[in-house]
């Protein structure tokens, strides 16, 4: 297996649409997974009925192929963007929804019960308490959802999207391997740095957690 | 300040905790709640910022009935200090102690200064309030508890075991420290402790509960200590009752005259008439002079540590005044109680 290098000279600016267009999809599905996983996660920590329903729910949509995901949505979205980050969505939810259920769990009582008595009410409880002190647990379960969500873009090669999937499809078709080998390193290399960058988000919103020289 | 008429509070799983409660809690003073644990002496105190809400009854602070408020308003009103502080682990010490500025819309910037005046006011540095509570020790922690529950300048300050968690060296500084406090502030403060030495030492009025929630006895420490209501009372202030009233009083009427000369033990002094230590012959024994505002246990306490069953009184500079045996002591002790027993 040689690499062609022309070819990756030739294809720079493709190479790097792809990506872009490839993080765009794994990003946006880890965006919309963390807003509706905080929705869901306060529903299942207060009502405990609905946790294990609701944590049911999001493991059953886990265990579908994903392939069978994305012919299902065509019939709702067509054969559009809007089908792959919903899809890749759904999947985040398993990771998302529990992290952020077991983050706000996290959050000891002690702390509640002090914001509470000191005269916070509970929305502001919810946002200035109870999210910050979660947030290392959600971001446990972010940064897996990220790199979960970067390599199975690919998969949405089917329905005509897929990022640097589509590197694969081309070069699988033409017997080719320097696109298969250039998409397989971008999206490892997608994966490091956002997971990097993640952790660095991390330390920027966490200055608690920081141990002092 | 605040007053209980009639309260009950009935959990749903059927327990009582709180019965037919009524009890008036005066203004600027200290009142204790103490009892074994399920008395409910705690759920008694959350009910006066509704963290707990009664069943039946009525509770006003400042005349105005507590159910009738905003709950979250409320409590902004009243400060609140709980064991093992329950300070916010993400927030710096300075942004814990604003916590309430903030919400009452005082601004970050006021809320802030405010916050590093009272951290000043409850002993710590100025430096200490960039870092966060997981950096202090507990007694550290549960100063900055204090300072957050006087941010807003409450007039009610409820206090839920604050110093249950520390160990008992720091504790007795802690509790210092609030009595000082107290003497510049004068608030209304309601201290719940299952340490009945505490509650001798803090308050100035001691409620006892029992088991089911009854109020048993509330008075003033000396008289809780001399005429107890009854054998509940008495075994819980315990055997050494007659030792923890002689606590609260001072050794300032107990008669003084010069140090004797002669004898096997001599009281040494320094260049500036400050005692040093007993000596007889080669052989020394530490002293530890008192002054008038010492209590009358410690007197006690001392004359029999004293190898001449004589203590050294000192001036507030720790310069001799005088000693006073251990026979006027226990005369006074005596007296002292008999005073105590009658008067209430």
């Amino acid at each position: 297996m040689t690499i062609d290098w022309s070819w990756i000279g030739d294809h720079t600016y493709d190479l790097t649409t792809l990506t872009v267009s490839h993080l765009q999809a794994a990003l946006s599905a880890v965006l919309f997974g963390v807003l509706i996983s905080l929705a869901l996660a306060v529903v299942a920590h207060r009502i405990r009925p609905l946790r294990g329903f609701l944590l049911g729910i999001s493991n059953v949509l886990f265990t579908i192929p994903s392939i069978a995901i994305f012919v299902l949505l065509l019939p709702v979205s067509g054969l559009t963007r809007t089908t792959t980050v919903i899809g890749l969505t759904v999947y985040t939810l398993v990771v998302l929804l529990r992290n952020t259920v077991e983050g706000l769990d996290s959050v000891p009582a002690k702390t509640r019960e002090a914001a509470k008595a000191m005269g916070t009410r509970p929305l502001r409880t919810l946002l200035t308490v109870e999210f910050p002190l979660a947030l290392p647990v959600i971001m446990a379960g972010v940064r897996i959802a990220t790199v979960m969500s970067i390599s199975l873009v690919s998969v949405a090669t089917y329905i005509g999207d897929g990022g640097l999937g589509q590197l694969f499809t081309d070069g699988f078709q033409r017997n080719f391997p320097t696109p298969v080998i250039a998409g397989v390193v971008l999206t490892i290399l997608l994966a490091v740095v956002a997971d990097a960058a993640l952790v660095a988000v991390q330390y920027v919103l966490t200055p608690w957690r920081r141990r002092r020289a | 300040m605040i007053q209980f008429d009639a309260v009950h509070k009935r959990f749903p799983n059927g327990t009582t905790a709180v019965h037919d409660l009524t009890l008036d809690m005066a203004e600027g003073g200290v009142t204790v709640l103490v009892g074994s644990s399920g008395c409910g002496k705690t759920t008694t105190l959350r009910m006066i910022n509704r963290m707990v809400e009664p069943t039946s009854g009525t509770i006003r602070v400042g005349g105005k009935d507590v159910t009738r408020q905003d709950a979250a308003e409320l409590r902004r009103s009243i400060g609140y200090v709980i064991q093992q502080a329950g300070l916010f682990p993400h927030r710096t010490v300075l942004d814990n102690i604003a916590t309430v500025p903030l919400l009452l819309g005082h601004g970050r910037r006021k809320s802030r200064a405010r916050a590093a005046e009272l951290l000043e006011t409850v002993g710590l540095s100025a430096e200490a309030g960039k870092r966060y509570p997981h950096q202090l020790s507990g007694g550290q922690q549960q100063r900055v508890g204090v300072a957050r529950a006087l941010a807003a300048d409450p007039p009610v300050l409820l206090m839920d075991e604050p110093f249950g968690a520390v160990d008992p060296v720091v504790r007795a500084q802690l509790q210092d420290e609030l009595i000082r406090l107290q003497q510049e502030l004068s608030k209304t403060i309601v201290f719940v402790t299952h340490d009945i030495d505490e509650a001798v030492r803090l308050g100035d009025r001691i409620a006892i509960f029992r088991t089911g929630g009854h109020l048993v006895q509330c008075a003033a420490p000396t008289e809780l200590l001399a005429r107890p209501a009854d054998d509940f009372v008495a075994d819980f202030l315990g055997a050494e009752r007659g030792l923890k009233l002689l606590s609260l009083k001072t050794l300032a009427a107990v008669p003084q005259g010069p140090a004797p000369e002669g004898g096997p033990w001599a009281l040494v002094l320094d260049a500036a008439n400050k005692p040093l230590h007993w000596a007889s012959g080669d052989a020394e024994l530490p002293v530890r002079p008192l002054r008038d505002d010492d209590s009358l246990l410690s007197a006690l306490n001392e004359s029999i540590a004293s190898p001449t069953g004589l203590i050294a009184r000192v001036d507030a500079d720790g310069v001799l005044t005088g000693v006073s045996s251990r026979d006027d002591i226990h005369h006074h002790a005596g007296q002292a109680h008999t005073e105590a027993r009658v008067a209430a």
